[in-house]
């Protein structure tokens, strides 16, 4: 198989995937016991709502229904949220919300893995000593406190008592670098403190694994130093676990983070799916859902392409399976 | 003759959790230098962790190793891991059984054959390359700038071992220790990388370690044999007053088990009978006497220490073949 061939059938895959995720929602939101022209519009009349039907597709059966919603999506049209005095556009919403939960996402991904990683690699060099069980066992301590009782012991100390950080709301790249690290450390933190436990955990399993490998007494015999070995020798053949699980907490965190971008009124996609849900607003759920979907795909991707270069052998794998 | 390696006493514990493993018992061996040095014994014998110990390759918490190791007028069970590290690959080096486990999967033949070079000599990264190159012209692989860019899954076998052939001797070792380095590769192939370690070894005016548990191996390789049982040496003598003239049963039940040329094809390994005692529970008599078709009563009760024949030749037996009784 060539390599091109093997990309074509992987994006082949990836793509049916979207359509089933999306599909099922779609179907999800058909199969609900209610009128979905009653909820959208509660206070109108008949005939407004025989007209909202028929723009949406819901007089159509459910593959009708999808492939009208489908066509909008792919030309950007994703939808409306009704209010009582008129209608918003689902992607004004997401415009907004998507780079927050997008450099919210980046920063929680690097200040965990800056953090982590180090401390897998010395974790699994001292493995079974003292600094491994230090480490270990604070981050199982972490690991067990929530994420949203870490942002809430932040908001008091460097918010509330110290009056450090701002403790609600958001500030873009355009109001000035510090503006937006202000608002975003404490959610990051929150975020990350957990993946680190995680991350952590994995990278050691893996490099405790490689570090019995004879390649590692072969560099060894070469007289290069530990450390050396560790990060040139060890770290690269051992960080596949690692990467994978970078890739799907990243679709995790631009639709999941819903609790602290609550907390701290940072507003991203979490926050506008959870409004959607409290709000009724079917449409826009499943608009952003198919957002949120089209991400974890996106970087599933990423880590397809990445992990050729971490590990050539899978590169050859593929081309010669 | 003085000696290049000398290893006296040298015991290596491991602790288990079925208790402690005594993998390496009291071994005392020289390796003159100039010389090539067999190291025979069955997998579980202990030579390999023997190998190890002596290059201060062992690590972890669990392992517990005694007796003193001096190679080349150091100390090396005196210094300290850095003092140690300094003599790898000028020094001493390792090729290893198995080339596809023991070269970095993802990383390239040209930056693992240089990397010794411009971290132990210093060289820069271009001349470390043009060396590399020479490196693989001499271990005889052809097209070598094209094999320096390749990653070793990439290659044979037999190519594999000569590139970590090339790896070992990159920085001209005083002594290299070949651990199994034939037993992965198919018989023609082994041959040939045997030949080029003796080639080598007359080149560079190396001494080796062969460890292997094929005495086929040994013979025409090596000017001395140790034989290892149960983490003893149990015989010890020049490879070929060894094969004219064994002491030990344990030697020559090894010596049978090789496969013999006239055999039909189809005809199956002659094993050893039975199995390396538990290193956990070593019991109070010979090691091989369950398996020993010479063994009495003395055998299972008393330990047997190692005998002297006037011509140096060591064996640890009661009732040694060869000896009048
Ligand atoms: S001491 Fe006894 S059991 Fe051990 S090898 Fe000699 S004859 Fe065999």
């Amino acid at each position: 198989m060539s390599k091109i061939s093997f990309w074509l059938q992987r994006i082949a895959q990836l793509l049916i995937v979207l359509l089933l995720v999306t599909f099922g929602v779609s179907l999800l939101l058909r199969l609900l016991p209610v009128d979905l022209a009653t909820i959208l519009l509660p206070v109108a009349s008949e005939e407004e709502r025989v007209a909202l039907r028929a723009e949406l597709g819901f007089d159509k059966g459910p593959i009708g229904y999808y492939l009208q919603w489908l066509g909008n999506f792919v030309q950007g049209d994703f939808g409306k949220i009704y209010f009582s005095g008129g209608t918003e556009e689902v992607s004004d919403h997401l415009k907004e919300a998507m780079p927050r939960s997008l450099l919210l996402m980046i920063y929680t991904q690097i200040l965990a893995l800056v953090i982590a990683v180090p401390l897998g690699v010395l974790s699994a060099y001292r493995s079974g000593r003292r600094a491994d069980k230090i480490i270990s066992n604070s981050l199982f301590a972490l690991q067990s406190v929530p994420g949203f009782a870490i942002a809430l012991i932040l908001v008091i100390f460097l918010g509330v008592k110290f009056g450090w950080l701002p403790t609600l709301g958001y500030a873009p790249i355009s109001d000035g670098i510090w503006e937006h690290s202000k608002h975003m450390i404490m959610p990051v933190i929150s975020l990350s403190l957990g993946l680190i436990a995680t991350y952590t955990r994995l990278l050691r399993a893996d490099m405790i694994t490689a570090l019995r490998e004879d390649y590692v007494t072969m560099a060894a015999s070469k007289g290069l130093s530990d450390s050396r070995i560790l990060w040139r020798h060890v770290l690269r053949p051992s960080s596949m676990t690692l990467m994978t699980s970078a890739a799907l907490s990243m679709g995790g965190l631009i639709g999941g983070a819903i609790v602290i971008e609550s907390i701290f009124a940072t507003y991203g996609v979490g926050f506008e799916i959870f409004a959607a849900i409290s709000g009724r607003q079917y449409i826009a759920l499943q608009s952003s859902v198919a957002v949120i979907a089209l991400f974890y795909v996106f970087f599933n991707l990423v880590v397809d392409i990445a992990s050729g270069f971490v590990d050539p052998r899978t590169r050859d794998r593929r081309v010669n399976a | 003759m003085s000696s290049l390696l000398s290893v006296k006493n040298m015991s290596i514990n491991f602790d288990t959790p079925r208790g402690s493993l005594e993998a390496v018992r009291g071994v005392d061996i020289e390796i003159p230098a100039g010389t090539s040095v067999g190291v025979v014994g069955e997998s579980g014998s202990g030579k390999t962790v023997m190998c190890r110990a002596a290059m201060g390759l062992l690590q972890g918490s669990n392992v517990k190793r005694s007796g003193t190791v001096i190679f080349d007028g150091h100390e090396l069970t005196a210094m300290s891991k850095e003092e140690v590290r300094n003599l790898f690959g000028s020094g001493m080096a390792m090729i290893f059984q198995d080339p596809m486990t023991a070269l970095n999967p993802v990383r390239r033949i040209g930056s693992q054959l240089s990397e010794g070079l411009r971290v132990r000599l210093g060289m820069s990264k271009a001349d470390a390359l043009v060396r590399s190159k020479e490196l693989l012209e001499l271990v005889r692989i052809p097209n070598a700038a094209a094999i320096l860019k390749s990653f070793p899954y990439q290659l044979s076998g037999g190519m594999r071992q000569r590139v970590m052939i090339a790896i070992a001797i990159a920085c001209n070792p005083k002594l290299l220790f070949a651990d199994e380095p034939t037993t992965a590769l198919d018989v023609t192939v082994q041959a040939q990388i045997l030949q080029l370690l003796r080639e080598l070894r007359e080149d560079l005016k190396m001494s080796m370690v062969l460890v292997t548990h094929d005495l086929g191996v040994v013979a025409g390789n090596t000017d001395y044999v140790a034989v290892m049982y149960a983490g003893e040496i149990v015989e010890y003598a020049p490879t070929t007053k060894l094969f004219a003239d064994m002491r030990m049963p344990y030697t020559e039940a090894l010596l049978d088990s090789i496969p013999k040329i006239d055999h039909k094809s189809g005809t199956r390994l002659a094993m050893i009978a039975g199995r390396l005692p538990d290193p956990t529970d070593r019991g109070a008599g010979c090691s091989f006497a369950p398996r020993c078709k010479y063994a009495q009563e003395k055998c299972h009760k008393e330990h047997p220490e190692l005998k002297k024949d006037p011509d140096g030749h060591l064996y640890r037996c009661w009732f040694p073949i060869g000896v009048a009784k």
